[in-house]
């Protein structure tokens, strides 16, 4: 005959049924990473499927890995976290991220002397396509950008500064503040910049913006040309490459 | 008829197609020819026909033959017709279908419409004269036997056709790559919310989750690239990949440190690792991820972040601030250096110099002169001499 109510019977029953209840919550999260486990492994097979049909296209198409980016992004997903990944393992989008990186690290390094560790996107995809050599991929500005953003958790420094027309890629662990990005940016029409100009475009006291300039010259970022004739200009060597381009748009 | 060459129907570079008409048959002046039936395109440079049942038949005159042209309009049973007087044939022209005609003059018959239009452009053309200022690529070198040109005319036509198939078959196949991938993330979308639901429950839970389950929970969500939804550390360092992973770096990087001087940056250890491995590449977070296991696992290397944030690998039995010592002594020998010159001096990379010497500042050892030329490094005389 069962009776409810209170006694040592009752407490021991009712002890043990919550113990049965904290037993099933921890049931319940199990039965859900099965589920899991099972569902990603459905998933493999339907991404093996995918890649065995459109790999290809990763690696060809520019646009085709932009747009699959873009929808990776939408539903919050990183297929460049890792090189266990699915994507990356399946896809191969993963290798060409990043050895891309690599390509990318080198010709940084390289130019590093001339321009202080500053360089224009534009003159990064040059290089980088040129030391990929005829045979290779196409990479477009989109596909540096994204291994670039992928490339600053290694701490030395890379980081992306827009300047008006282009994109300017740090590699350096310099610190830019605000100031010297806003001096890049004004920089970038003629590639230097004056004192004169400074205080007339930005409105600044004289002093911020010696200090400012002081700072990039220090870096290697901009070099002096004392010679020039109004006033001293302050040149930046990573805007070079991109004042030549536009001389030869402007020919004969 | 004998002004008209065989050609590819190919348009030569500079050359743009104006317009063209189905349902065309050419006269050679009054007489009727076998050209019964074909497709007749205008181009900036010639008038082209193409027989519609046997592609392969193609024949052009350049606009630069044609003296006037006058329309005929259509009549009962007759369709309309546009004549066009042509100069002689050159001596140098390509083989034709005709070697001669006792006509100056062919007629081209709209069977299904057209004319109207088509001499409306013809007489454009003719007027604009564009082929004077549109100089074309090199005409194809026919050979004087008019049958083997005609032969080398199909041969390359058929290539045409495949290139156009091939196009054609590139635009299916990327309409059908974006299908399947729309498709494909849905089911990855399903993933996420999956993950999501589970973290959840996990923190309901409040740490009831065993610590199995938690690294099980993290691998699923390094294979998907989801962001762990309950730390929102990235991406699960303390995986067993990532162990498994320093384990391995260990082992690489033994002799490359040594070499080295006992210490390298994290961009140059991705770049020699991945450079080694060749293919199934580590990801930045993967190498820093098990670089942070490096330590817990008791491994002779380790991960050390500079305050600039530069981050490197040293050995377990690098000592950075006995290397300061030895960094002090090189520059007072040289009375100052700068990291660059410290750089070559020693061996190092700059970023590395730089970071040692910032350390030998931080210590008391160094001071520093920040000028325009450069930030300079001199022995702190301040201390040694006090």
């Amino acid at each position: 005959m069962h009776r409810r109510g209170v006694g040592a019977g009752a407490i021991a029953r009712r002890k043990l049924t919550e113990a049965k209840y904290k037993e099933r919550g921890t049931v319940l999260a199990e039965d859900q990473l099965a589920q899991m486990s099972r569902q990603l492994e459905t998933f493999r097979t339907h991404l093996q499927a995918f890649a065995s049909r459109h790999k290809q296209e990763i690696r060809r198409s520019p646009e085709f890995r932009l747009h699959f980016q873009h929808m990776c992004a939408a539903i919050g997903v990183d297929p460049l976290a890792s090189g266990k990944g699915f994507w990356a393992e399946l896809l191969g989008v993963g290798d060409f991220y990043y050895e891309l990186g690599v390509q990318i690290i080198e010709v940084c390094l390289a130019l590093r002397h001339r321009n202080g560790g500053l360089i224009t996107l534009e003159e990064l995809q040059q290089q980088v396509l040129k030391g990929r050599g005829k045979f290779a991929q196409d990479v477009s500005a989109d596909d540096l950008l994204r291994a670039i953003r992928k490339l600053k958790v290694l701490g030395s420094g890379f980081g992306i500064i827009p300047v008006g027309g282009t994109v300017l890629v740090q590699s350096v662990p310099a610190e830019l503040s605000m100031d010297h990005t806003v001096l890049l940016q004004l920089a970038e029409k003629k590639g230097f910049v004056t004192v004169s100009e400074i205080r007339d475009s930005l409105n600044w006291e004289t002093e911020r913006a010696k200090q400012a300039l002081e700072h990039l010259l220090k870096e290697g970022m901009a070099w002096l040309d004392a010679q020039a004739p109004a006033e001293p200009q302050f040149w930046l060597p990573a805007l070079f490459s991109e004042l030549h381009a536009q001389d030869g748009a402007a020919g004969p | 008829m004998d002004r008209f060459s065989w050609t590819t129907g190919l348009l030569e570079l500079g050359e743009t197609l104006v317009v063209q008409q189905r349902g065309v048959r050419l006269s050679d002046g009054e007489e009727k020819v076998k050209f019964d039936s074909g497709v007749l395109l205008l181009s900036t440079h010639r008038l082209i026909w193409r027989d519609q049942k046997n592609h392969e038949c193609c024949i052009a005159v350049p606009l630069s033959q044609i003296v006037f042209i006058e329309e005929q309009a259509a009549g009962i049973g007759k369709s309309a017709k546009i004549v066009v007087h042509l100069h002689p044939a050159s001596s140098n022209k390509e083989p034709g279908p005709f070697q001669s005609s006792k006509y100056s003059y062919i007629k081209l018959s709209f069977k299904e419409h057209g004319q109207i239009e088509f001499y409306r452009r013809l007489s454009e053309e003719i007027t604009q004269r564009r082929w004077e200022s549109m100089p074309t690529g090199q005409a194809m070198q026919v050979n004087k036997d008019s049958q083997a040109g005609r032969i080398r005319a199909v041969g390359i036509v058929g290539i045409e056709r495949k290139l156009e198939e091939k196009r054609k078959e590139t635009d299916k196949n990327i309409s059908e790559a974006f299908e399947d991938l729309s498709k494909l993330m849905e089911k990855a979308k399903e993933m996420v919310e999956l993950s999501k639901s589970i973290a959840n429950k996990i923190k309901e839970k409040q740490g009831d989750i065993t610590e199995d389950e938690t690294i099980r929970f993290k691998s699923y969500l390094l294979s998907m690239g989801i962001a762990n939804p309950v730390t929102r550390e990235t991406y699960g360092s303390g995986t067993e990949y990532h162990m498994q992973l320093a384990k391995q770096l260990a082992g690489i990087l033994q002799t490359p440190l040594e070499e080295q001087g006992g210490i390298m940056s994290l961009t140059e250890v991705y770049c020699l690792v991945n450079r080694a491995r060749g293919l199934e590449l580590l990801s930045p977070e993967d190498l820093v991820n098990a670089c942070k296991m490096l330590e817990p696992l008791k491994l002779p290397l380790r991960l050390r972040i500079f305050d600039s944030g530069v981050m490197v690998i040293e050995l377990q039995s690098h000592n950075e601030e006995e290397m300061v010592a030895a960094a002090l002594e090189t520059v007072s020998e040289k009375g100052s250096l700068t990291a660059d010159e410290f750089a070559k001096l020693v061996g190092m990379s700059v970023l590395l110099a730089k970071e040692r010497l910032l350390l030998a500042e931080k210590m008391g050892h160094l001071c520093r002169d920040d000028s325009v030329e450069g930030l300079r490094f001199y022995p702190n005389l301040f201390l040694t001499q006090s």
